[in-house]
């Protein structure tokens, strides 16, 4: 029984969901289950900060390592959050968005979230550079191809390809490196995001119809769970 | 905590201190909340910096603002999650004297009670950090699969198949404004110009035989060996060259993050570009 | 002294190269740190002492500009801010150059997000960049905030067909029944274009999916560079015009300055991005060149 009814609720949302591209008096009911899924998506960010909650004073009670840092991450969480439910530091129009300029709810996000979470993907560009120069190695023909293309893109996706290239005659001009980027990304990468595409598309439709027929499983865990 | 920490808080501290008046002081003349505005040009500064002490090596400042940014980002997400659907898209099919309270439009309809399922699967959901109700969890989470699978099953397969494989049929003999008018002609008018008639065709032939030949080799059910193999190799060649500009793109896309950041320091910190 | 600067800078930079280059030669070790420090100093030099180039816009962005403009004034488009902070200095820029070329179009604009984020970073956008730009425009009439709804593309499947059902109201809680911009919308099929700027998911690929391609509708996309590549085989039949990373940006702002003098001279981030992005780009090539001379030099000795 506790696995029965998942996978005909799967079954029965899925299959309605599909039918009703070809019979619009579905499409009301299509349009309500997808709007009972966005209400549902917003309990799973509960859940996600039920979780991190139950994670974090957890680390705080064994006294694992660096149950300190919990303490801020519990803080930050619920100092957040309370700012963020009741609108404290706002307009005190219930109405207005809760991260209204001027609100206490978007100073924090300005001076506290955008520099985290800016720097935090910044780093990508250090490590890129480090990969650059210990890994990136031209071993054999395919390494060397990629390396040729990536060439190409990181100097025609500037002005510097331009400077470099610029002397070449306009009857030659697919040569120009500039040219040869938007070919590139026109001509074989599109080639082969494409071939990538049709078959992560493929997979996509293959995994949907084992979800909905049951035949794919894994998603409901243990049945001890 | 060791002496070498506290000596580090503490010159942190006193560098911060020092920033947020300094900043102030440059900012009196421009605005009338200059030092609370450099106050928060401050913080966001030293969160930067934290952030980017990384680079040295693992530290306790790292560890704090890691620590903080997953905090404060669960908090944020809830709470504009819970604003914009809960209150906008719930609560006015649920009750009238909630919506009246939130400031929100009553939305009457014969079929809102239908609308207490989402609540209750919400709640089911919730139930996963319970260990002895966890299975309740399911149900939601299989709405939630069979909605993803009967919206993905059609568009995947209208877009991202359909779509592209018809997409793929382009002209090999020409297309406007070049059509195709014989041999003679193509080699009277031959040039390597980049929107000539030759890069048109050029562009075409990949198009169509990098496609093929990128799906033969992914195609594992059948040895790639003989014509299959040759075409299975042309295609990895494709591959390759879509992964190389995938890999310029993406240097691209990162250095303008550093750039991003660097910007603000040397700008609204430093003050030391406009 | 700008010009100065970056001499002093490129000679910094070329000379730690040839370090770097004759150390690596010799089979030394190089700490990653002062690969770090390499990137910093290129990236930083250029922000201090700035260059800037001249773009020329490329097809997939001309032809999404194009379109835009050949829109009659009072068309309204959709504005999807779907990003977070960590993307906005790519797709940031975009943002501002298409809203400015709506604006001064005459077109109306509907803004919205599938991040939660994009509803915050559209805040600072309207404060900070569209309403300084055209004060008088007024909300409602040229341009409504929606917000940002959760969901991902089960927010696109409900739009696709009616906009009201996930949007009864705008992001003030006024109903957009009573605002004048929304009279003739009733779903994303009524909009004239859409625009999608961001490059994760929910994202370009999904307005594709789940609105483009079932609602018949223009959509044009503003994507961070990682993304870009992945935009091209839906264009052109798809998608009307790809803005791919901030070359896009500068390519797009560089075409609206052209077109409409009057924007030459406010920020241009995009544009302003090129210098760093280029020195950044010789500094990572020279560091493969290196990194592969070392490498085949070090089998040629370890084979003798």
């Amino acid at each position: 029984m506790r696995r029965l009814i998942p996978l005909a609720i799967t079954f029965v949302v899925g299959t309605v969901l599909i039918v009703s591209v070809f019979t619009p008096p579905l499409e009301n009911i299509e349009r309500t289950f997808t709007l009972f899924f966005d209400i549902i998506a917003v309990f799973a960010f509960f859940l996600g900060g039920g979780n991190l909650l139950r994670v974090h004073i957890s680390k705080l009670r064994r006294r694992k390592q660096d149950w300190g840092f919990s303490v801020v991450t519990i803080v930050g969480f619920l100092g957040m959050l309370m700012i963020g439910l009741f609108k404290l530091g706002g307009s005190g129009n219930i109405a207005a968005p809760v991260d209204e300029t001027g609100s206490l709810f978007y100073i924090i996000f300005d001076a506290v979230l955008v520099p985290l979470q800016s720097t935090m993907y910044s780093l990508l560009a250090f490590f890129v550079a480090s990969a650059s120069y210990r890994a990136f190695r031209a071993k054999n023909r395919e390494a060397t191809l990629l390396l040729i293309a990536a060439f190409v893109i990181l100097l025609g996706r500037t002005p510097f390809g331009t400077m470099v290239s610029g002397w070449i005659p306009e009857w030659l001009s697919i040569a120009q490196i500039p040219n040869l980027a938007i070919w590139i990304m026109n001509s074989p990468n599109l080639a082969g995001q494409r071939a990538i595409l049709i078959g992560i598309g493929l997979g996509v439709i293959s995994m949907s119809l084992r979800l909905i027929l049951g035949i794919e499983r894994s998603y409901l865990g243990d049945d001890n769970a | 905590m060791r002496r070498s920490t506290y000596y580090a808080v503490g010159i942190v501290t006193a560098l911060f201190l020092l920033s947020w008046l300094l900043r102030g002081w440059s900012l009196a003349d421009e605005r009338p909340d200059s030092y609370l505005r450099a106050f928060l040009v401050t913080v966001s500064a030293f969160l930067t910096l934290a952030i980017f002490s990384f680079l040295y090596k693992d530290n306790p400042f790292y560890k704090f603002a890691e620590h903080l940014f997953v905090g404060v980002s669960a908090a944020y997400w809830m709470c504009l999650g819970f604003w914009s659907t809960i209150v906008g898209n719930l609560f006015p099919r649920l009750s009238e004297e909630v919506s009246v309270f939130f400031k929100q439009p009553y939305q009457p309809g014969a079929y809102n009670i239908f609308y207490w399922t989402p609540v209750i699967l919400g709640l089911f959901l919730l139930m996963r950090l319970s260990p002895k109700a966890g299975w309740l969890s399911r149900w939601p989470l299989a709405f939630i699969v069979g909605t993803t699978a009967g919206l993905n099953f059609i568009r995947y397969l209208r877009s991202d198949f359909i779509v592209q494989v018809s997409s793929t049929f382009v002209p090999l003999l020409g297309r406007e404004p070049f059509q195709w008018q014989g041999i003679g002609d193509f080699l009277a008018n031959f040039d390597l110009s980049a929107t000539g008639q030759f890069a048109v065709l050029l562009t075409n032939w990949i198009i169509f035989v990098g496609v093929l030949c990128g799906l033969i080799y992914f195609f594992f059910s059948r040895e790639h060996t003989g014509a299959f193999g040759a075409a299975s190799r042309i295609g990895i060649w494709v591959l390759m060259i879509t992964f190389g500009a995938s890999f310029g793109y993406t240097v691209m896309g990162r250095i303008s993050l550093l750039v991003g950041r660097l910007t603000f320091l040397f700008r609204d910190w430093l003050g030391w570009i406009t | 002294m700008p010009d100065l600067g970056i001499v002093l800078s490129l000679l910094v930079i070329g000379v730690g190269l040839l370090w770097l280059l004759i150390r690596s030669l010799r089979g030394q070790e190089v700490e990653r740190r002062v690969i770090f420090v390499f990137i910093l100093v290129a990236v930083a030099a250029p922000i201090l002492f700035p260059v800037t180039f001249q773009e020329h816009a490329t097809p997939v962005v001309k032809r999404l500009f194009d379109f835009i403009d050949s829109l009659p004034a009072g068309s309204v488009v959709l504005v999807s801010l779907d990003y977070d902070p960590a993307m906005a200095p790519e797709v940031q820029p975009m943002t501002n150059a298409m809203s400015r070329h709506c604006l001064t179009k005459g077109h109306k604009i509907v803004f919205m997000g599938l991040w939660a984020t994009g509803q915050s970073i559209l805040m600072s956008t309207l404060q900070d960049i569209i309403l300084p730009d055209f004060p008088n425009i007024v909300e409602g009439k040229d341009f409504v905030n929606v917000g940002y709804k959760a969901g991902n593309e089960g927010v696109l499947n409900v739009i696709v067909t009616d906009f009201k059902k996930m949007f009864p109201t705008d992001v003030n809680g006024t109903p957009l029944d009573s605002t004048p911009i929304m009279a003739d919308i009733r779903s994303c099929r009524d909009f004239d274009l859409i625009l999608s700027i961001g490059g994760g998911r929910p994202g370009a690929k999904e307005w594709v999916l789940f609105v483009g391609d079932p609602g018949n509708v223009p959509i044009g996309v503003g994507v961070a560079a990682v993304t870009a590549p992945q935009m091209y085989p839906y264009y052109p039949q798809q998608l009307v015009g790809i803005l791919g990373g901030v070359k896009g940006a500068a390519e797009y702002e560089s075409e609206l300055a052209h077109r409409y003098p009057r924007f030459a001279h406010t920020d241009q981030p995009g544009l302003r991005m090129m210098g760093p992005q280029t020195l950044a780009h010789v500094v990572i090539m020279a560091f493969i060149v290196i990194g592969n001379l070392a490498f085949f030099r070090g089998k040629k000795v370890r084979r003798t």
